[in-house]
């Protein structure tokens, strides 16, 4: 296959920063997406951080598709894709992403014991869009949970997100599940591969 | 054949590939997976050590026994295992032993970001530094054939951004056949340091450094990129990454090896290029020995820093360096031009924080509750439960590193601070240094009250087993150490085992315990929440009408605990809910309720029976 779409798009290749919150797997993702840009035909980085910070906080990875990757870490304004599987957690990185850059958000809110123990608000949904247009109009917001909950499998959130990506990127649909299938245990792969059809079609209109 | 890989395990691929077959360690973010890994090899031996002292003994004892091992661990466990690092730098091996330190800079899961490469100048051990996960890979098995060539332990120095980041590495299906040594040695004057015997190897392990920053010279992964000639950076580690995106176009001399350094290929690099940069992270340790061996170094008009403080004029010495540090700093020291790009957007907005906090069901919980009640001083130690500092609970008063907690405790105790002590401590870090401090309690007769945290593995480290699980690192059942005789054995009199998620009782202990004299142990013991054992019993608790939002509740930290927008209709404070997506049923918020406006898992049981019904 080629995806000329892509490199046009991206003649840079693309630097994709992941955000959530320590048990979203964000981690099966960046994998997914690490082993796609190899598939691809990309050298590849991907980082992330383990320990503290997974105890109920803020997770972030970075990867990196490129001729040749040097750093692992992506800059303010670099990121050409940010992935959210939390909503609060798309602001605290939104200044990493490149002016117009796409940013997909799984709209789903994880509540910080800063707000449930009334120090903060957590923001509304307009006030998370209007905080974001400065940096990006190319903003889509998936369902992820709820997609996957419908299928009956709410684990695989992280899929649906995948799956909304494979369509706004233009990657073929199985080119991105041959990769997720060597991620995931073969028995749960039915529910992985309709969580990525119903994300996939979930941008659509 | 070629595979993403992370640091961590490239250099366990590496170490097996090199014919290892032993290591020891213990974990710490960020080595943890390379232990894990390694272990999944066929034909090693892996194990899990209750410290990384007792790790690199039991690695020294395996390489005098002529198998090529690997002793694991992070930064600060080589300051535990350091009086082996020194003894084992002076007798040498009989084959390769490679010691990891994984340096944590920026601390993203430690107490201090100290440069371990320091480490190996001290200790005269060369010292290897990859700066990606393939040089990961090779650099163990080049430091395995370093170490056998010039009898030397090696420190394989990794940082987070390594151990952390995956990328392609090439490899072999192949293992080395590490051919049979002979019997154990019998040769007293290298492996018995008395004095006699030190003396004599001093001299030899100066040499052997020597020779090695000879060897420095041709060292396949010591290499010289001549691009344009104005600027020349010498770098090693994950820095050298930065310096090839943020200056595409300068010659770098890459070290592989940084320590020792080799002279005359610095002396060759800096006479090829104008002006010559050093280019690393943390400490200026490359910077100043290269200093020292009379080279210019460029230095900047404006130097922010007096030197007397130190001697790193152009990069930050505090944290983890990146591609957008590196720029800004070379725009302030006139490296590069400041670009005329328009500053990104800023957010105007004030996110709500999300620190780490004690996860939902965490039995650490309920003790750090009733000490919060007591306002007692209380010195932590190192592992989740270090999260009794945050708020609301805010019951931690220090905490250093692992195992201090019980020996500051005694300290303030004896100083005749008036205050009664208490230590926090958890189950691992207990093994790991706790034990002599609690004997210096129980010999030395403090009033030191200390609870341990028996959460039944070693948690914030991903759920490793230790000597109070009863399974191996392989998972093999074995003996399981009992804390409550250990601490009896240690000369405690005063001990009691409870239940963690006992609010009662540990609260009526602990403040029986304040009224008496004499040291005492309470040890709480219940798994870790997120145990796959522990996860199977979760049953969410509901809040009912009788709540009035009294706000108890929400003084135990709990991330499961949310406040409503609904008002109590008579003292119009929010209404206490709970998160079925998060609780798992502890019921310490239960058990505190004063109006018994939260179920306890039975009465759940018995409503959703009736509501089915």
């Amino acid at each position: 296959m080629d995806h000329k779409n892509l490199r046009k798009e991206y003649p840079d290749g693309v630097n994709f920063l992941l955000t959530g919150v320590g048990g979203q797997g964000t981690i099966l993702a960046s994998n997914v997406l690490a082993d796609l840009g190899l598939a691809l035909g990309y050298d590849v980085k991907k980082a992330e951080i383990h320990g503290m910070s997974q105890r109920g906080g803020t997770v972030i990875s970075y990867i990196r598709w490129r001729e040749q990757v040097f750093s692992p870490i992506i800059s303010k304004g670099e990121a050409d894709i940010i992935i959210a599987f939390e909503k609060l957690e798309a602001l605290r990185s939104i200044e990493q992403i490149k002016p117009g850059g796409l940013l997909l958000i799984n709209d789903y809110a994880i509540v910080p014991v800063t707000v449930s123990s009334g120090i903060f608000e957590y923001p509304e949904d307009e006030k998370i869009h209007e905080t974001i247009l400065p940096f990006t109009s190319n903003e889509f917001w998936v369902k992820g949970l709820d997609i996957a909950e419908e299928i009956g499998y709410p684990k695989a959130s992280n899929v649906v997100l995948l799956g909304a990506l494979s369509t706004l990127l233009g990657i073929e649909e199985q080119v991105f599940l041959k990769v997720i299938a060597t991620r995931i245990p073969q028995k749960y792969y039915s529910y992985n591969e309709l969580a990525f059809q119903r994300g996939a079609n979930s941008i659509i209109g | 054949m070629k595979r993403l890989l992370s640091g961590n395990e490239a250099v366990a691929r590496g170490a097996w590939e090199a014919g290892c077959s032993v290591a020891s360690g213990y974990p710490g973010t960020p080595s943890t997976e390379i232990m894990e890994t390694f272990a999944r090899f066929p034909n090693v031996y892996a194990e899990w050590a209750p410290n990384e002292k007792v790790g690199l003994d039991v690695a020294i004892g395996a390489a005098y026994a002529g198998k090529r091992t690997i002793s694991t661990m992070k930064h600060v466990g080589l300051n535990v295992a350091a009086d082996s690092l020194f003894y084992v730098a002076m007798t040498g091996i009989e084959a390769g032993l490679v010691i990891v330190s994984a340096d944590d800079p920026s601390m993203h899961s430690s107490q201090n970001e100290q440069d371990n490469r320091q480490f190996a100048k001290f200790s005269r051990i060369p010292c290897l530094d990859p700066a990606d996960s393939q040089e990961a890979r090779d650099f163990t098995i080049a430091a395995f054939d370093l170490s056998e060539q010039f009898d030397t332990p090696v420190m394989l120095r990794m940082t987070t951004r390594v151990c952390h980041t995956s990328s392609p590495v090439e490899m072999t299906e192949q293992q080395q056949q590490i051919p049979t040594k002979g019997r154990y040695p019998r040769n007293t004057a290298k492996y018995v340091m008395i004095p006699v015997n030190a003396r004599k190897r001093h001299p030899i392990i100066e040499e052997r450094i020597e020779d090695l920053a000879k060897y420095a010279e041709s060292f396949a992964y010591n290499r010289v990129e001549y691009r344009k000639k104005d600027l020349g950076i010498i770098s090693g580690g994950v820095a050298y990454q930065y310096a090839r995106e943020v200056f595409p176009q300068a010659s770098i001399l890459k070290l592989g090896m940084v320590f020792p350094l080799p002279v005359e290929m610095i002396r060759s690099f800096c006479e090829n290029v104008e002006k010559v940069i050093v280019l690393e992270e943390l400490d200026p340790f490359i910077e100043d020995q290269v200093r020292l061996m009379g080279f210019d170094i460029y230095r900047p008009n404006h130097v922010e820093k007096s030197d007397t403080y130190h001697t790193k004029s152009i990069f930050p010495i505090t944290g983890e360096l990146n591609p957008e540090i590196v720029r800004f700093s070379a725009q302030k020291a006139g490296l590069l031009e400041f670009t005329l790009k328009k500053d990104g957007e800023s957010i105007n907005l004030p996110l709500p924080a999300r620190p780490p906090t004690l996860c939902p069901g965490c039995p650490h919980r309920s003790s750090f509750y009733v000490l919060s009640k007591l306002k007692v001083p209380v010195n932590g130690d190192i592992g989740c439960y270090t999260l009794g500092v945050a708020p609301p609970l805010s019951t931690i008063d220090t905490c250093g590193c692992m195992g201090a907690s019980i020996g500051v405790a005694h300290g303030a105790a004896v100083a005749g601070d008036q205050e009664r002590h208490v230590a926090v401590i958890g189950d691992s870090t207990f093994f790991h240094t706790g034990i002599p401090a609690l004997i210096n309690v129980a010999y030395n007769r403090s009033n030191v009250i200390t609870v341990i945290m028996d959460n039944r593995v070693t948690g914030m480290t991903g759920h490793q087993d230790n000597p109070g699980t009863g399974f191996t690192l392989q998972h093999q059942a074995t003996v399981q150490l009992d804390i409550e005789l250990l601490v009896r054995a240690c000369g405690i009199e005063k001990v009691l085992t409870v239940e963690a998620f006992e609010v009662d009782i540990i609260e009526k202990t602990l403040k029986q315990w304040m009224k008496e004299d004499g040291p005492a142990v309470l040890i709480t013991k219940e798994e870790c929440a997120l145990l796959p054992s522990a996860r199977k019993n979760y049953l969410p608790l509901l809040v009912t009408d009788q709540c009035n939002g009294c706000t108890v509740c929400f003084r135990i930290g709990c991330p499961a605990i949310l406040k409503t927008e609904e008002l109590d209709p008579k003292y119009h404070r929010p209404l206490a809910l709970i998160d079925q997506k998060l609780c798992t049923g502890c019921e310490i918020c239960a058990q505190v309720c004063p109006r018994d406006a939260i179920l306890f898992r039975d009465q759940v049981i018995t409503q959703r029976k009736s509501e089915e019904g």
